[in-house]
């Protein structure tokens, strides 16, 4: 009983156990094959909604209303212009890298300006931005020949003894933020922030620099994922980051991070991740139409909300 | 004796520029529209005529629906991002089983409004973010539409083709079916008792619920007005297409969300206005037309016009509240 309460306290160990039964249920079916290749590939995917979910845990953590809707824009951008600054060659493939950080670390500034700027919520400053990102990337990547470098093709989809290479870069990165979470400056005051931002703001807090800081990271990450997207996938496209906004936002949720704010959970995330894609891969597997994989995606995402919810949020 | 006379005539002038703030802030709305009106009569005068309005507003009626719905899950506190792929699903019904099996389009319909008064239920019960339950049933809509249509067709009702190919006198029958609208959703919402009760669950629920209201109750109305308000939305959108498809309704839910914000709405406290979510539909609906492609405006950069009319909009509201405070 009182394993099982330690256990319900933790709801992130769910979503790898949740993980764990879909990869389970997916093998059975092939009896037995492809588990090993399934793993790799679904970390493979997996990493990607990792490194959004981080800079999305960061913004949700500051509390209520905040969320960035502009990371699937910030992503199509990105990514382009990566393939651009790239340009098909392998010398240039820092620069584009360093390109694509630079266009996301402005588009999570921008989205702060916003908000501090006209005082409106998040979601409305995050979802005005990414109107007008949207038609930036649509009208910059038009005609645009926008193929990776084949080095850089080649490196975002490598392996390391059948673990991606991403995944390890981004498993580093996750241990980064989770020090930063826990134990630096910066982490601690998003989690008071979130927790009551005036109580956090009467200790001295720097509660404005900190909320800059967070939505300007959520970017950063969003800009760098677009790059890897559009090397993984051999191409950028005005679409590439469509499916991260619920991503982003489903990991976060699932993975344990209070929505109400104040406490936030990084393994959580890769156990929410590897379980989106899991459940995708199996779908795939037991050859369904697309409308079932989305209908279950669905109603998977809300029975598991509905089931790991109430956290107690105050909204 | 003189000081305070003073005090009162302070007090009496800070009354009065509150009062105008509060009056400016809620004619700014109307002044957006006026001005993206003004933008237009500017760029092409020709467009400011009966077919000009009835072509730049031809797909006003079902945005203007859609941020209606958008606007009751507002007024609870909460946020719907399934509303285009639900007005998706709707078009979809409408477009085979209501055109070919009447009795089974009307349950299905009716089903799914119910559907969204169990989603506003479990949101209270479970006291879930409403966000990230309806980006969830958006895909929920999305399978069920791709479902019924996998490739674009189907087949508008005729009876649902003539209401909207009705040719009104004098006046378009968009701006008719808006004003309407407006008034039918005001009167509901902002004069009747239960409507002061609905957007109290938004501004001070635990006061409600002191007084012995049911905020599962007003939770689940809030919803099903949504879901009832989007059926119409995804009917009125295939009654002018004729055909749907399962994509169809894909962009409204920022546009809805886009139209409450303009209107005056705020996400916080239940503070809403019907009146004004319509206008600011309408101002979206403007802004989104195909007539800005004759404007000197590249199509790519349509949407950025939508981004850029909601933040100039807000720094306006922004710079009228600061002295409303």
């Amino acid at each position: 009983m009182v394993r099982s309460r330690a256990l319900l306290a933790k709801p992130w160990l769910w979503s790898f156990l949740g993980a764990f039964a879909v990869w389970l249920a997916t093998i059975a079916f092939t009896g037995g094959r492809g588990g090993g290749g399934m793993l790799s590939a679904a970390l493979a995917l997996a990493q990607f909604t990792v490194i959004v979910g981080i800079g999305q845990m960061f913004v949700i953590t500051l509390g209520p209303g905040n969320v960035d809707l502009s990371l699937p824009a910030n992503i199509g951008l990105a990514s382009a212009v990566a393939m651009k600054v790239m340009g098909g060659s392998d010398s240039m493939i820092v620069a584009g890298l360093l390109a694509a950080l630079a266009c996301g670390t402005a588009i999570g500034a921008a989205n702060y300006a916003l908000i501090r700027a006209l005082r409106i919520p998040p979601i409305i400053a995050t979802l005005s931005a990414s109107f007008i990102i949207q038609s930036a990337d649509i009208s910059y990547g038009r005609g645009l020949q926008i193929k990776p470098p084949p080095g850089f093709a080649d490196f975002t989809n490598l392996q390391l003894f059948g673990i991606p290479i991403l995944a390890i870069l981004t498993a580093a990165i996750s241990v980064v933020a989770a020090i930063a979470l826990h134990r630096m400056a910066f982490g601690r005051s998003v989690l008071a922030i979130g927790q009551n931002s005036r109580a956090a703001w009467l200790a001295g807090t720097p509660v404005e620099r900190t909320r800059a800081l967070t939505y300007t990271l959520s970017g950063a990450l969003g800009g760098i994922d677009g790059a890897l997207l559009a090397g993984y996938f051999r191409g950028a496209n005005v679409d590439i980051g469509n499916e991260y906004l619920l991503a982003s936002l489903a990991v976060v949720v699932i993975g344990g991070t209070s929505v109400a704010g104040g406490r936030a959970n990084v393994p959580g995330l890769w156990g929410a991740a590897l379980f989106l894609v899991l459940l995708l891969t199996m779908l795939n597997t037991f050859g369904v139409s697309a409308g079932v994989r989305l209908l279950v995606t669905g109603l998977v995402i809300v029975a598991v909300i509905a089931v790991a919810g109430d956290q107690g949020a105050h909204r | 004796m003189h000081t305070e006379l003073a005090v009162a005539a302070a007090r009496e002038s800070a009354h009065r520029a509150t009062a105008r703030a509060r009056l400016i802030r809620a004619w700014l709305p109307t002044l957006s529209l006026a001005l993206v009106l003004g933008a237009i009569a500017w760029l092409n005068p020709r467009a400011i005529s009966y077919f000009g309005f009835g072509l730049m507003l031809n797909l006003a009626v079902p945005i203007v629906l859609a941020t209606i719905a958008q606007l009751f899950v507002i007024s609870g506190n909460e946020l719907d991002l399934s509303i285009g792929s639900f007005v998706s699903f709707v078009g979809c019904v409408t477009a085979t089983w209501l055109h070919e099996t009447p009795w089974l389009g009307v349950a299905a319909l009716l089903g799914a409004v119910c559907v969204y008064a169990a989603i506003g239920a479990l949101i209270y019960v479970r006291n879930l973010p409403s966000i990230v339950v309806t980006l969830g049933m958006s895909f929920v809509w999305q399978g069920l539409a791709v479902l019924m249509l996998p490739k674009p067709g189907g087949k508008a009702p005729q009876w649902l083709q003539s209401i909207s190919a009705f040719a009104m006198p004098w006046v378009p029958l968009p701006i008719v079916a808006a004003a309407a609208i407006a008034a039918i959703v005001h009167l509901g919402l902002m004069r009747t008792s239960y409507g002061a009760i609905l957007r109290g669950s938004g501004g001070n629920p635990a006061a409600l619920a002191r007084a012995g209201w049911s905020l599962l109750k007003t939770k689940m109305v809030l919803f099903a007005l949504a879901g009832l308000f989007g059926v119409l939305s995804g009917m009125s959108l295939i009654s002018i297409t004729t055909s749907a498809d399962a994509n169809i309704g894909s962009g409204y839910t920022l546009l809805a969300i886009a139209g409450v914000i303009l209107g005056g709405g705020e996400f916080i406290g239940g503070r809403v206005s019907p009146i004004g979510a319509v206008v600011g539909a309408l101002t979206m609906a403007l802004a989104a037309s195909p007539l800005l492609t004759f404007m000197n405006i590249p199509p790519d950069w349509q949407v950025a016009a939508n981004g850029a009319i909601l933040i100039v909009v807000l720094a306006a509201r922004a710079l009228v509240s600061r002295r409303e405070d």
